[in-house]
């Protein structure tokens, strides 16, 4: 294996299009040192960590860049993002142990693309994109966009991320992710719901609303979001939000849940995660 | 414990050893641990913590198949890579073994079949371990894939795919499937006409899936054997002179040939009563003339160590309105992979235990499937068993409006009561753990919605065994015991402590050695929750004989009898006036002058104990279920135990917290899962849930000193009790807070979800 530590993305770029056989970029590890130790070791390893912005948090014009490097630990302190982004925050703070959050990071909970990732939803909901640089430049993608199947994703050899972007929160918003699993921590998401909105006043403006683990990638529901716009999440609203959740995706049934369970698990977070938003959206901490 | 030791002495055997008069001076204490710095510190070594010049690696080729006949096993490829120095298969091991020795050899190296999925085939010795991993890549075997079957009840079926053809032992009724190996039943009275008296009788169904023993470190060894043919194995064990032993008997050698030290143990809980690895390591040495060192991945230990039997259960218990429980009756089979000795006799003789029964009636059935060969946990079959007897006492509380610790106590064995599996206990400590439990506040404490209360009893008999200690005195006074029980719950501590009450000395005086098997005579395994009781035993009684030669010397001084000195305070005294007027001679100056004296001083103690005393324990438990979810969380846990006498507090109180941990475990989320294919689908710590810190409250502990008979402090052993009570007390709370039962481990939240569904639906 060849390890490689670039100075810049250009340069990482540069390196991964040289390079032969299995790539893979380093930012955290916590995915990709296990699955080395399990004797599944890449021909070429391209550390990002040390490019210069990797580690740094910015707000940019309202929103926020995360550089690709920073931890779990890092972000589920930061002030800034938990005032804007709780939702994003809690979720990506779910992800593994206190030891792995020291080094896990949200794009490579993204670029692992596990349907169960904690983040990702969390990050749908939330709107976030990433830069991805590749030999024909830069380009913004939607987070959504990103994992095509389990293990699978939409970048092209060679193509790298360089940055992840969460926009600006706007007045009377507020997010939540919460995820089922059947204990406490250290644990896999059975089913993972995130919820982001505004509020005009009691009435919900605007609604994303994004389920994990109940399809192959993490899942926008449309129909779910429509069921919260324009109510003020009474029982109606919530049970409507709960059935559209339930009717989602196309769950599996699995050593960790059956497909059952996880419809009827995911309408019963869509609600409960909704209350939350609702509530911090209206000012709540 | 073994299951050849079956012997009639469990729980009756009247040895009176009990000798102890006035207070403890070092029992009782809670000294800091001598192995704890070590630990903290990183110093201490365990399994895979060892290293030697020229060492190899090795790996393990394990069946992909349930259940598959070997055609061929092609080695030349990998024999020919570069850096492999051997690869051996079962032809490297000794034939003609016969009973549980062939058994053990056919479980850790396949003969004409592979039983399992994650069966060993093959292995391989190489300079790195990633060259040991290639070579498995190049075994090339051909199988012939049979039909499988890993549930205990499809097992038994007609029809079912046959395990091995005539492994069934004699007992086994007539007509029974092939599978079935071995039948067990016992009990006294007339069943029927106990029921006959009952104002109501409940019969229930259960079943428990297999759990694995989830020890921190995986199974690990480094062997070395000579060109003389004499080797060396330094191996994480709860045992090792039966490591010795099974080790030779495999590569059949004497066992005076193999020396084995245990490592620091990184956990056993049974599951490193018996070997896997070692044999395999063995060979390998012996092969290459090289060390060899193989350590398991988790994935490893879950598909080929040895977890948990599952079982099916059927229960029948009758009770007057008054709670007096008039007959008892259970079935119980137990599946332990493709191999004989489940352990379902001490699941139907533990199973009423607890109760003083005119009438009872227990079978069990040993039934083989394509899994890995079962091994002991903690109380080996007794909390399957206390899960359904528990579970069906506490239906017929609630059914019949009595109080669950009432009914319990009314019906609680006591000295001189028949147990159900035979013998008369002698003075036993169950009323006693009940009566604390119903006098613990936790017992009364208010419970909100959705929250339930259980309570449990549980028994398990404790075992004494073939034990062997030394206690060398130093020339300056201080003491050096050589154990042969592997340190596995803080017994250094217990030793020393020990040691230093009846030499009257310092705990800090005393070091504790796990010995190697070339230093005493055999030890039996730490298990049976025999180390504080049997190594405790044989250390007091080493103590007691190091002090009469002491107490001789001191004699000889003085020119008096011996008979006239008397040792208190770490000294000599004159036993009276009658015995003379002599200044107190300490123990550091007898020591100094030993060697002029009559020589080294020490104590030796060799026997089989046999007066281990059974131990009960009552815990209760508050469970909160989110009836959306299913999911359970555990609130508040109360573990009550009759320790005897707890040598040192600390570690019996985290042996009832542990116990009880693996307990809620085992009866919330711990299982074993296979897949159409027979392959196990959850081979790791991410799917196999055992409780995370977060999931457990602060398991709260009540330590009942009711004293052993069998033993001079009136010890009883603490370890495996504590985990017989948990899956009936979780699964009782659970059952209250649904208000509905669950009769099928483990209560994962889809199970819930799904019988609060059935129960709304019936009730809509």
């Amino acid at each position: 294996m060849q390890y490689l530590k670039p100075a810049s993305f250009e340069e990482a770029v540069a390196m991964a299009g040289e390079a032969h056989g299995d790539v893979r970029f380093l930012a955290g590890g916590t995915d990709l040192l296990v699955r080395m130790r399990m004797g599944r070791v890449p021909d070429v390893l391209i550390d990002l960590k040390h490019i210069p912005g990797a580690r740094d948090i910015v707000c940019e014009g309202g929103g926020w860049r995360i550089g690709v490097a920073v931890p779990g630990a890092e972000l589920t302190e930061h002030a800034g993002l938990r005032a804007d982004w709780p939702g994003v925050v809690e979720a990506i703070g779910l992800i593994g142990s206190t030891q792995v959050q020291g080094r896990a990071t949200p794009v490579g909970n993204l670029m692992n693309a596990s349907p169960a990732a904690d983040s990702v939803p969390a990050l749908i909901a939330a709107g976030a994109e990433v830069e991805v640089l590749g030999p024909k430049g830069a380009r913004r993608v939607a987070v959504g966009d990103i994992p095509t199947g389990p293990g699978q994703t939409s970048l092209a050899q060679g193509e790298v991320i360089s940055a992840l972007y969460l926009p600006p929160r706007g007045a009377h918003g507020g997010d939540a992710y919460q995820r089922f699993i059947p204990r406490t921590e250290m644990d896999i998401a059975v089913v993972g719901c995130a919820v982001s909105l505004s509020r005009d006043g009691d009435v919900i403006t605007e609604a994303r609303v994004a389920l994990g683990a109940m399809a192959p990638t993490a899942l926008m529901v449309e129909e779910a979001a429509a069921a919260l716009e324009g109510t003020t999440l009474g029982g109606e609203a919530l049970a409507a939000l709960g059935e559209a959740a339930s009717a989602a995706g196309e769950p599996i049934d699995d050593k960790r849940g059956t497909a059952k369970f996880r419809r009827h698990v995911a309408g019963v977070l869509a609600r409960r995660v909704a209350l939350v938003a609702y509530e911090r959206a209206g000012g709540a901490k | 414990m073994a299951l050849d030791e079956g012997k009639d002495v469990k729980g009756g055997h009247d040895a009176r050893e009990y000798d102890h008069e006035g207070e403890f001076r070092h029992v009782g204490t809670r000294p800091d641990r001598p192995d704890g710095v070590d630990k903290v510190t990183g110093r201490a070594r365990f399994g895979a913590d060892a290293y030697a010049p020229g060492m190899l690696h090795a790996a393990i080729l394990r069946s992909p198949h349930a259940h598959a006949r070997i055609l061929k096993i092609d080695t030349s490829r990998a024999e020919a890579l570069e850096g492999v120095k051997a690869v051996v298969t079962r032809a490297d091991f000794a034939s003609g073994l016969e009973g549980e020795d062939w058994n053990i050899l056919e479980n850790i190296m396949a003969g004409e079949k592979a039983l399992y999925d994650g069966h060993a085939i093959a292995a391989v010795a190489a300079t790195s371990k990633f060259i040991a991993r290639d070579a498995l890549e190049l075994i090339e075997v051909e199988y012939e894939i049979l039909p499988h079957v890993t549930d205990v009840d499809e097992a038994m079926q007609p029809g079912a795919p046959v395990i091995r053809e005539g492994a069934a032992e004699p007992g086994v009724p007539e007509g029974m499937h092939p599978n079935v190996v071995r039948y067990h039943e016992s009990g006294h009275g007339d069943v029927e006409a106990g029921f006959a008296e009952a104002d109501l009788v409940i019969e229930r169904h259960f079943t428990t899936e297999a759990t694995h023993q989830g020890y921190i470190e995986p199974h690990a060894c480094l062997a070395q054997m000579g060109p003389d043919g004499r080797g060396e194995l330094w191996c994480t064990t709860q045992g090792h002179w039966n490591v010795q032993k099974l080790c030779a008997k495999l590569l059949g050698v004497e066992a005076s040939a193999i020396r084995v030290t245990a490592s620091e143990i990184g956990g056993g809980f049974g599951g490193k009563t018996t070997v896997f690895i070692e044999p395999v390591a063995m060979a390998l040495a012996r092969k290459t003339g090289r060390p060899v060192k193989l350590v398991m991945s988790r994935e490893e230990v879950f598909r080929a160590s040895g977890p948990t039997s599952s079982a099916s259960m059927d229960v029948r218990i009758g009770m007057k309105k008054d709670g007096t429980m008039t007959a008892a009756e259970g079935t119980f089979r137990l599946q332990g992979g493709a191999f004989p000795y489940a352990p379902m006799e001490f699941t139907a003789m533990c199973a009423f235990a607890c109760y003083d029964l005119k009438h009872v009636r227990q079978r069990g059935f040993d039934v083989m499937t394509n899994r890995p060969k079962q091994a002991a946990y903690r109380a080996p079959g007794s909390p399957m068993a206390a899960f359904a007897v528990e579970s069906v006492v506490d239906e017929l509380c609630q059914k019949l409006g009595l109080d669950p610790i009432e009914v319990r106590l009314k019906n609680a064995a006591r000295e001189g009561t028949r147990a159900s599996y035979g013998p008369t206990y002698p003075r036993i400590g169950l009323v006693e753990t009940l009566e604390a439990a119903r006098a613990h506040p936790h017992y009364c404490a208010p419970l909100g919605p959705n929250q339930g209360r259980g309570v449990s009893c549980g028994f398990w008999f404790n075992f004494g065994g073939e034990t062997s200690v030394t206690l060398a005195l130093s020339m300056d006074g201080t003491a050096q015991i050589a154990v042969g029980t592997p340190d596995i719950g803080g017994s250094r501590a217990s030793m020393a402590l020990m040691a230093a009450e009846e030499l009257g000395i310092p705990y800090e005086d005393v070091r504790v050695t796990i010995a190697d098997t070339a230093s005493l005579g055999y030890n039996e395994i730490s298990h049976g929750s025999r180390v504080t009781y049997a190594s405790g035993l044989a250390v007091i009684k080493a103590a007691r004989d190091a002090k009469r030669k002491l107490i001789a010397r001191a004699a000889d001084k003085w020119g008096i009898d011996p008979e006239a000195v008397e040792w208190r305070d770490g000294a000599a005294h004159p036993a009276g006036e009658n015995a003379g007027d002599f200044e107190p001679l300490s123990i550091k100056e007898i020591c100094a002058e030993m060697g002029a004296t009559g020589g080294p001083i020490a104590g030796h103690y060799e026997a089989t104990p046999e007066g281990a005393g059974v131990s009960f324990a009552t815990h209760i438990v508050d469970a909160e279920l989110d009836p959306e979810t299913g999911k359970t969380t555990i609130l508040r846990y109360t573990v009550v135990q009759d320790a005897g006498k707890a040598v040192h507090p600390s570690y019996v109180e985290g042996q009832f917290q542990g116990g009880a941990a693996q307990g809620i475990g085992w009866a919330l989320n711990e299982e074993y899962i296979y897949g159409e294919d027979g392959r196990l689908q959850n081979p790791g710590f991410l799917d196999y849930r055992i409780p995370v810190a977060s999931d457990l409250p602060m398991i709260d502990t009540v330590i009942v000193e009711v004293p052993n008979p069998g033993h001079p402090y009136g010890v009883r052993g603490v370890g495996e009790t504590s985990i017989c009570p948990p899956l009936a007390a979780v699964a009782n709370a659970v059952s209250n807070a649904a208000g509905l039962r669950l009769r099928q481990l483990p209560m994962r939240p889809a199970r819930i979800l799904e019988a609060l569904e059935a129960k709304a639906d019936g009730e809509g």
